[in-house]
């Protein structure tokens, strides 16, 4: 299999060291006590936290990719996420496509005025759907999904799912996802990683 | 018209007046007397001190004297815009980006004044140079130390919203731009409203003085609307660099939001 991701000693102040690799297509699950790092190792890979060791998207290595470019291509999506525009699209990055948009709306069952919403009236399911949605627009290469379902219902955690699914199959894509539910973890399927004191167990 | 030379008897009588007003407090258990006192005597004694200090400067004009008092000046203002952060930046970073654009702006804008506009000779002459440096200085420090406390408490409370556009593959530069703009409007504030408030509200303070001196009240006002005009340039040029600076210093080359580089608020 080729790896999209390739992580190798990867290391920061409270994590690691830690390695990891991901293949074109393929969804890995991590679990682990609240504490124990899971959201602070989505947050070295997206390169908001410095970390040492050996970072590869593809053939290329992250320091050779601008820290805007590497943080598109591989994409944090937070348990809470963060609105700065009062208007749901205001917030959405630069250059998206209305024909993404809507298509994702419609695969989050959400109707196409949703664009229009005011941040302050969506509820948190809403905000959390919309928050996986705008990373999309970005079409990124890799996902690190922090707890994605957290606040849905069984039938909307069921159609992000297949959502999430249905991207990496299409783009060729890879996602880290983060998540207690043991269902879940059965639905999804693949590889479940254990983190314990910032380090990895399979 | 010349000046009329105040006796110590006649600071003695306002001198009173401050007595009287430590007494009322006292009385009516407001407990100011004594910080009241305390003040009044640190006014006497600091400004005795450097009308001393001006005085020997004034009877040895001499360049490297100036240079040396505009040095102490701005190592003081540097200090006091430092001491004013709530969120000040770990090491060197929390004296410098302070002292630097101060220097850069409130020097640059005192020298090319008394060099073109002023017009002493010669051109550092104390007289002119000292008080100039003063005004700029005490401004641009207000300025700069609003400007970047507004930029680093801002930053601080919007940071999950900054990694949130960092996140998207914004730049620091797009990720910031409300919390830069916020710092830059509330360091150039005070500057614009005492632009428009003057003459009209207030008479400013060193037009008073000229005035009080024997000056004709017009060219007073040409000297308050060079002042004005030079500090509106070294206020805005200073905060907009010192607020440009300490931006660009929360984040590192990686473009990662360093809220370490900030320290810990002092408890008290």
């Amino acid at each position: 299999m080729n790896a999209l991701l390739d992580v190798l000693d990867l290391e920061t102040a409270r994590l690691g060291p830690l390695s990891l690799r991901l293949a074109v297509g393929e969804l890995v699950q991590v679990t682990g006590a609240s504490g124990s790092g899971k959201s602070l190792l989505l947050r070295a890979l997206a390169d908001l936290d410095a970390s040492r060791g050996l970072v590869r998207l593809g053939d290329c290595d992250r320091d050779r990719i601008a820290p805007g470019d590497w943080r598109r291509q591989v994409a944090y999506v937070p348990a809470e996420t963060a609105w700065w525009a009062p208007r749901v699209d205001g917030n959405f990055p630069p250059g998206w496509r209305l024909h993404d948009a809507k298509s994702w709306l419609a695969c989050f069952a959400l109707p196409d005025d949703a664009l229009d919403w005011e941040i302050e009236r969506l509820s948190s399911g809403e905000r959390q759907r919309l928050g996986l949605l705008r990373a999309l627009l970005n079409r990124p290469r890799v996902l690190l999904l922090d707890e994605p379902t957290a606040n849905l219902d069984r039938e909307n955690t069921q159609r992000l799912e297949a959502a999430v699914r249905r991207y990496l199959a299409e783009h060729g894509a890879g996602a880290i996802w983060v998540s207690h539910d043991r269902l879940q973890q059965d639905r999804l399927g693949g590889r479940v990683l254990e983190i314990h004191d910032g380090r990895l167990r399979s | 018209m010349t000046l009329i030379i105040l006796s110590p008897w006649d600071l003695a009588l306002a001198g009173l007046l401050v007595g009287a007003l430590a007494g009322l407090t006292l009385w009516a258990g407001l407990g100011l007397g004594r910080s009241l006192l305390i003040a009044a005597a640190r006014t006497v004694v600091q400004l005795l001190l450097i009308g001393l200090v001006l005085q020997t400067l004034f009877d040895h004009a001499r360049l490297e004297w100036v240079a040396l008092m505009a040095l102490v000046m701005l190592l003081i203002a540097g200090y006091e815009v430092m001491a004013r952060q709530e969120r000040r930046f770990a090491g060197a970073w929390g004296y410098g980006i302070g002292a630097v654009t101060m220097f850069v702006s409130a020097f640059a804008v005192t020298v090319l004044a008394l060099t073109t506009m002023v017009g002493a000779a010669p051109w550092w002459t104390p007289q002119y140079a000292i008080p100039l440096l003063g005004m700029l200085l005490g401004n641009t420090m207000t300025g700069i130390a609003l400007g970047l406390d507004r930029l680093t408490q801002a930053v601080w409370r919007e940071r999950s919203l900054i990694e949130g556009r960092l996140a998207l593959g914004e730049s620091w530069m797009a990720a910031t731009t409300t919390m830069r703009r916020q710092a830059a409007r509330s360091g150039l504030m005070p500057t614009i409203n005492a632009m428009a408030a003057a003459g009209v509200v207030s008479l400013p303070g060193m037009m008073t003085g000229q005035i009080l001196a024997g000056a004709p009240p017009v060219e007073a006002v040409k000297y308050q609307i060079l002042i004005m005009f030079l500090i509106a340039a070294g206020t805005g040029f200073g905060t907009l660099g010192a607020v440009r600076l300490a931006s660009r210093r929360l984040f590192d080359q990686r473009e990662r939001l360093r809220l370490d580089r900030l320290r810990p608020i002092a408890r008290r």
